[in-house]
């Protein structure tokens, strides 16, 4: 009975597992290691190597991993000054921070290229200011301010949350042990914070690496991503083995950092995740 | 016990326009065990925080060994608290928690690992240097907070409810640990606290506080046996307390019946709170249906006059056995008395009850200042 009910509670999580994300992940790696006719081969992978596209995966790691570490030097104060403050006030800026993400994520790009642009929003104001006017549009740094704009909140909020959690006692009891402002925070609360730091990190660090849309419109066609490079064999090439090659190269990358991420949050993290 | 270490002169306290602590006086000697007891609200917490240093009073110094700290910072002061709920650094060992007041102040490794292990060892923990806290016990997180506290060689220990998390048993373990710690260690606890049996259990000194106001300071025995309004009666143990009037000394009137008492001073035909102990009324039963002039009435009526000439007729309407004794409720002038006694009265026995001249507590009705202060709606 109790068995009958168990399967009819799980079922539809296997069959969502199995159906949206083993059996895609299967075609990837039958797509990306096989050529047209079905027959296996590396070639896939190593179209990894050519120069131009080794450029977009260098540049892609280059800036997500700027925008990861912006990212976080923004959030991290600000989500230590929310930590402190009286709910009601929280409650309103996160608010503030979270409100935008409600709008379509294309639209805010596109924002940005309005702004950006070389008779743009900005250069207009700086032009009437008699100020240099700046020309960034359809440069990696356009790309970056891109991501650091749309990541934001995703470094933000979980670091507020784990700096909340941390019971105001423990950090008074670094004060009561004798320690001043500047080792409580490294020595204490630091520390404690680290599991929302790292998964701060996977949310800005992972969509960065493989953006297409950020780039598309904010880089143009000079500025291409690996994102982009994917993009391009599926929708305007049309070669999918390729594509999935490609990806999967993305891929194994993704999984390096969050095993690096993880072996330096050992010292850590373990303590604080394990509860 | 000897000179005042820490003396907290005239300090007021309001959050947000309420006032939790009103003109506060209160000196704490050296190696003393002193407890801050009343209800939540009564400004205890608030009182230790400030000596701790994580509130500054609005008005009012702290004078710590005669020097003036009302406005130094927690970090530059020789006292450490074992927090509620413990408060330990999770992602650090055992040790390192333990190390983490010494490694600040820059001790040797060899001298830091010297104390960590007596450290643990006073706190029957030895061996436990490379646990985490998550895998240890309610109590034993605590004794591992004491230890990091001691550790740093405190004149104080401040401690806040360090057993209120904890279950009966292990409170009461833990009640010993700590008076022999203190004992060990030689240096004052102060010590807060909401549990009465605690503060009795373990107080060189206790301080009683209702609404910020110190209600009554003393020794557990003279808080327990001379309370000194009925709050402290009332918050200390289980007691009967009645309004009464003081006829002339020695000689006070409950419910229309004078009974002799031994208080003195508290002037002619004055309103005075009464407070008498459960295990201090004395029963004597009497038969049913027994007339007045009766053999065996006049028996129980010498019995019970010989304890005091002054005595009630009640009917017992309940009882409860609570193992060393039974609990009981007599009914006598449309007052439910408590008794505890170890003889066993059937209910609706008809009883004579007195009370030794000697067990009968007199106390000022409380003057109109302090009325809020000890008004009896607020202790829930």
């Amino acid at each position: 009975m109790n068995k009958k009910l168990r399967i009819w509670l799980d079922g539809p999580y296997l069959i969502w597992t199995a159906a949206f994300i083993i059996i895609p992940l299967i075609m990837i790696v039958y797509y990306g290691l096989t050529d047209k006719t079905g027959a296996f081969t590396w070639s896939n992978i190593l179209e990894m190597g050519t120069p131009e596209r080794m450029k977009a995966l260098i540049l892609s790691l280059i800036l997500s991993l700027m925008a990861t570490v912006i990212c976080l030097l923004m959030a991290y104060p600000l989500a230590l000054i929310l930590s402190r403050m009286k709910t009601g006030a929280v409650g309103f800026i996160t608010t503030i921070f979270i409100i935008p993400m409600w709008m379509n994520s294309l639209l805010r790009i596109l924002a940005w290229q309005t702004l950006l642009e070389r008779n743009g929003v900005i250069n207009q104001i700086l032009g009437m200011l008699n100020l240099p006017k700046l020309y960034i549009i359809n440069t990696p740094y356009a790309i970056a301010l891109g991501m650091i704009y749309d990541f934001l909140p995703f470094m933000l909020l979980p670091i507020y949350n784990a700096l909340q959690k941390i019971d105001v006692n423990v950090i008074n009891a670094a004060y009561d042990l004798g320690a001043n402002r500047f080792q409580t925070f490294w020595k204490v609360i630091f520390p404690l914070s680290m599991p929302g730091v790292i998964s701060g990190i996977t949310m800005v660090f992972v969509p960065a690496l493989t953006t297409f849309v950020i780039s598309d419109f904010l880089g143009g066609s000079k500025v291409l991503l690996i994102g982009n490079v994917i993009e391009q064999q599926f929708t305007q090439v049309g070669n999918w083995n390729v594509g999935s090659g490609l990806s999967l190269v993305l891929m194994v990358f993704i999984l390096i950092s969050m095993l690096v991420m993880q072996h330096y949050d050992k010292d850590i993290g373990e303590r604080t995740t394990s509860l | 016990m000897s000179n005042k270490l820490i003396d907290l002169q005239n300090i007021t306290k309001a959050f947000d326009g309420s006032i939790v602590l009103d003109d506060l006086n209160l000196y704490i000697r050296e190696n003393e065990f002193l407890t801050l007891l009343g209800p939540s609200g009564c400004g205890k917490t608030t009182t230790l925080r400030i000596l701790g240093g994580f509130e500054t009073p609005d008005k009012g110094r702290v004078i710590f060994d005669g020097r003036d700290i009302t406005s130094l910072a927690p970090n530059k002061r020789q006292l450490n608290t074992v927090f509620q709920k413990y408060a330990l650094f999770s992602h650090m060992t055992v040790a390192e928690n333990i190390a983490f007041g010494l490694r600040i102040r820059k001790k040797s490794e060899d001298y830091i690992r010297d104390k960590i292990r007596y450290a643990l060892k006073l706190v029957n923990l030895e061996g436990f240097e490379e646990r985490t806290p998550d895998s240890l016990s309610g109590g034993q997180q605590q004794r591992i907070a004491i230890a990091r506290a001691i550790v740093n060689e405190p004149k104080v220990l401040l401690l806040d409810e360090p057993l209120g998390a904890l279950d009966l048993k292990l409170r009461q373990d833990m009640q010993y640990e700590l008076i022999r710690l203190k004992n060990e260690l030689g240096i004052t606890f102060i010590y807060v606290t909401h549990d009465q049996e605690e503060a009795l259990t373990m107080s060189d000194t206790i301080v009683v506080m209702n609404q910020g106001y110190i209600q009554q300071i003393g020794t557990p025995e003279d808080i327990y046996n001379e309370p000194q309004n009925a709050f402290v009666a009332d918050f200390i143990g289980d007691s009967n307390i009645v309004n009464a009037t003081m006829i002339h000394d020695q000689l006070v009137e409950i419910f229309g019946v004078k009974y002799a008492c031994v208080d003195t001073g508290f002037g002619t035909d004055k309103p005075v709170d009464v407070v008498i102990r459960p295990e201090d009324l004395e029963l004597i039963a009497v038969p049913e249906n027994e007339d007045q002039s009766s053999e065996e009435y006049q028996k129980a009526l010498r019995k019970i006059t010989r304890i005091n000439p002054g005595y009630f007729e009640g009917t017992v309407s309940h009882i409860i056995f609570k193992g060393m004794h039974y609990e009981m409720e007599v009914q006598a002038h449309g007052f439910e008395w408590l008794v505890l006694s170890t003889r066993m009265f059937q209910v609706g026995t008809k009883v004579l009850m007195s009370v030794d001249p000697y067990n009968i507590q007199i106390m000022n009705k409380p003057e109109s200042e302090d009325e809020k202060a000890v008004s009896m709606q607020e202790i829930v």
